[in-house]
């Protein structure tokens, strides 16, 4: 018998590794915003990510749509536990995906409120995102199948600080983003914050890397009892943060944002481990989560057949629009 | 003050699907149109239809990325509010709703970037490729979640197991019986709602005498749209009546708004129905004309709401009078098209007069009657999520409190009101704003020539808010 379930958990961690790699990148190009050298400098930026963010976003959709499909469990526990913080994730994302249309119509006056939506958008939706990895961390209060716990469960300190370090983490793959696709003053600019963004990300993962033992005895037991193995992911999201410090100081162009995605990588293996293989902390396994037999294949039949040709596809698109993005460029 | 959160639920999924339905309902006729304009000034080479693609380009880049936006918001709904339903129809619906979004969703998306930006990037004929699947990606998408709601009206092929939907038969669940007729009616609608969009701003566009040629085009091929899809959508909407008369005979009663099982059943024109007292005031109708429509037999009977306790039945005044204003604006539809043949024949469709001066009103009534459907059939559907299988207090989600409910509720319009009210001002300062001239001819070296403006590009620098005086010929 093929274990369905196991090829359905590893479709959707990478389901949503995409998403985070992808929409991280543009989240964060909005995070950065307030902080841009000018208002030009935006108009590139936004351009750098406009004909691919709704791609990008479209992982997440894939990630609802497939817990519903694969691991229906997880989706009726998580969402009625974030409701509100859920709600707030996709305010954040409506207003910054309409504002790449809305701020180039909008007139002079107007135009700073959707850069504002953008900024103000991206960045709320990256700290919900945050907490949620927060709340997944700190567990989930279900009864027979069912979430019981209370409206504000998902905000707590703990989680404020996964969403701030999620925050500073997209952030960062904003700032390796620009080095890699601008030039001139701009990517002068990404090259100074990048370092000052890592050193953020850097203090809040020890910072989370202290506390979650205390908050959950599970992950403590996983990391502390004899599984070596486990520390090879925390020296690897370490070596790729000095990879970063290194080829910003060198001024390389592509390895920054290559040697982020691999910190994000590293940071995601480690998590995806230290609760492994619980989906719904802590009671429900990804076993008790799945869905029927027959509706996992007859997806997976579909997914198998339709993903590469997507992943396909998706990487045209970028090769379609490689090069640096230059003032002027596609909406002017 | 104690909310009640299956009600707010209710009141949530409706505003939020119907702020989104409009969107897709657009976008899957505006992206055929864009394809078949590409391909026009493919073959043909003439610049009038490229000046058309690239206006309707930008349009089409507001509308949709408003759509996009509201599709989230509709991929998580069934979680937060409704999540003992999202559990129990997980084995179907969630593959369901995954094939969406692997079939369709990223193909609109990364095709949909090559659109707006890529018009100097790639080959022409590349371009034209990526709008193609642009329209083949929204009508893939119309497919599956047309598939996912009507099993929601007439579910097949599934069956009880521990409280869970198992499905027993995919092509039996997939191609339910309401589904054909759902989605045909959903696709002409589309092209209809389309077809008015476009012919009411290309009226104006001729009334106002700016881009003349381009807009005459327009205009001709939307008017012989209308004219024989409004007619057709009469009969289909009419096959799926009967449909509904079959699987769903209490919506069908609330639609006539008929209380009693009779024999040569009036058709209602006017009638405010009580649901408290079980009975119509103010009744005007036509004798017999319901069973003849129904039943294609003067004494035929029809179904009575009052055939299943008051529990069980659909709110009757919003079923009712929702099914009259969509059918109302499809006859209107009929009469318009009708009229553009008239003028056609009498070779004055491209003179200023009644006609050009009516279409701009009609761009609101596609709209109007596709919400007005919607709200027929899902409201008629109460108290059933999934008919006759999950009620809405079974689906509801349970640690859901009445003032989280309002929370949201209150925060999704808020949101809305302001993210729609913009987008529906930005799209009316393209219009405003006017269509740039069309391009030189002679266009050989296989990639389009660089040029300032790219689709879907800023209106704000070219056009101030007012219409450009020098435009208009």
């Amino acid at each position: 018998m093929i274990d369905f379930t196991m090829i359905w958990a590893v479709i959707i961690a990478f389901g949503v590794i995409m998403y985070v790699l992808m929409d991280g990148f543009d989240l964060g190009v909005g995070i950065l915003y307030p902080f841009a050298p000018d208002e030009g400098s935006r108009d590139v930026m936004m351009n750098s990510v406009a004909p691919v963010w709704d791609g990008n976003e479209t992982w997440l959709v894939l990630g609802g749509a497939g817990l519903l499909g694969a691991f229906p469990l997880v989706y009726s526990v998580l969402l009625p536990a974030l409701y509100l913080g859920v709600f707030l994730l996709l305010a954040g994302l409506i207003f910054r995906g309409v504002a790449f249309e809305f701020r180039f119509k909008a007139s002079p006056a107007s135009k700073g409120y959707w850069s504002a939506a953008f900024a103000g958008g991206s960045t709320v939706a990256a700290l919900a995102q945050g907490i949620v990895v927060g709340a997944y961390i700190q567990g989930f209060e279900t009864e027979n199948f069912t979430y019981v716990g209370g409206a504000f469960d998902w905000l707590t300190p703990f989680t404020l600080v996964t969403g701030i370090g999620l925050v500073l983490g997209y952030a960062l793959l904003g700032s390796t983003w620009l080095i890699m696709k601008t030039e001139g003053e701009i990517q002068d600019w990404a090259y100074r914050v990048t370092p000052k963004l890592l050193a953020g990300v850097l203090g809040i993962f020890l910072v989370i890397s202290f506390w979650t033992p205390l908050v959950d005895s599970f992950v403590r037991d996983r990391w502390f009892n004899n599984l070596f193995s486990i520390w090879l992911l925390p020296a690897g999201a370490l070596g790729c943060a000095y990879l970063i410090f290194r080829s910003v100081n060198k001024r390389s162009e592509g390895l920054p944002f290559v040697a982020t995605m691999g910190l994000f990588i590293f940071t995601y293996l480690g998590l995806l481990a230290s609760k492994w293989p619980y989906v719904v902390p802590p009671a429900y396994t990804l076993y008790d989560a799945a869905s029927a037999r027959e509706s996992q294949m007859f997806l997976l039949l579909g997914v198998l057949f339709v993903i590469p040709v997507v992943l396909g596809y998706t990487a045209w698109t970028y090769w379609v629009f490689r090069g640096k993005v230059r003032a002027g460029e596609g909406y002017h | 003050m104690e909310f009640d959160p299956v009600l707010l639920s209710r009141i949530q999924f409706a505003f939020v699907v119907s702020f989104h339905a409009i969107f897709p309902v657009f976008t899957i006729g505006l992206a055929s149109y864009i394809a078949l304009l590409e391909g026009l000034h493919f073959k043909t080479g003439n610049p009038q239809w490229a000046q058309l693609s690239k206006f309707w380009t930008k349009v089409f880049a507001v509308t949709f990325g408003m759509g996009v936006v509201s599709g989230i918001v509709m991929s998580f709904q069934f979680g937060t509010n409704w999540s003992n339903f999202a559990q129990m129809s997980a084995n179907f619906l969630g593959p369901i709703l995954s094939y969406e979004v692997v079939t369709a969703f990223f193909l609109e998306a990364a095709f949909l970037g090559v659109l707006l930006f890529g018009r100097d990037k790639v080959p022409r004929g590349t371009h034209l490729f990526a709008a193609i699947m642009v329209a083949l990606g929204t009508f893939i998408s119309s497919f599956w979640i047309l598939v996912a709601n009507s099993w929601m009206h007439t579910p097949a092929g599934v069956e009880f197991q521990d409280g869970m939907l198992h499905v027993r038969s995919w092509a039996e669940a997939i191609f339910n019986p309401s589904f054909p007729y759902r989605f045909t009616h959903m696709a002409v609608a589309s092209f209809l709602t389309g077809s008015f969009v476009v012919a009411g701003v290309s009226a104006w566009y001729l009334l106002k005498g700016h881009m003349v040629e381009a807009n005459k085009k327009a205009l001709s091929m939307c008017l012989w749209m209308i004219l024989f899809l409004a007619p057709a959508q009469a009969v289909i909407g009419d096959f799926h009546g009967l449909n509904t008369l079959e699987y769903q005979p209490t919506k069908v009663a609330a639609m006539e708004g008929n209380w009693e099982r009779q024999a040569g059943a009036p058709l209602l024109l006017f009638a405010l129905p009580d649901q408290a007292a079980q009975e119509n005031h103010f009744e005007i109708g036509i004798p017999n004309l319901a069973s003849i429509i129904l039943t294609h037999s003067a004494d035929g009977e029809i179904p009575g709401i009052n055939e299943v306790p008051l529990a069980e039945q659909p709110p009757v005044a919003i079923v009712f009078w929702s099914f009259r204003i969509m059918v109302g604006i499809g006859l209107v539809m009929i009469a318009v098209g009708l009229w553009g043949l008239v003028l056609r024949l009498r070779g004055k469709l491209y003179e200023p007069g009644m006609l050009h001066r009516f279409l701009p009103v009609m761009i609101a009534a596609p709209f109007v009657a596709v919400v007005a459907g919607w709200f027929t059939t899902e409201a008629g559907r109460a108290p059933w999520l999934v008919y006759g299988m999950i009620d809405f207090a079974q689906g509801v989600t349970p640690s859901l409190t009445g003032w989280m409910a309002m929370l949201s509720l209150i925060g999704y319009m808020s949101v809305y009101a302001v993210v729609y009210a913009s987008g529906g001002y930005y799209l009316w300062r393209i219009v405003q704003g006017g269509m740039s001239a069309p391009e030189q001819p002679v266009d050989t070296s296989g990639a389009h020539p660089k040029r300032p403006l790219s689709a879907g590009g800023p209106i704000g620098d070219a056009a101030p808010a007012a219409p450009i005086k020098g435009d208009w010929t």
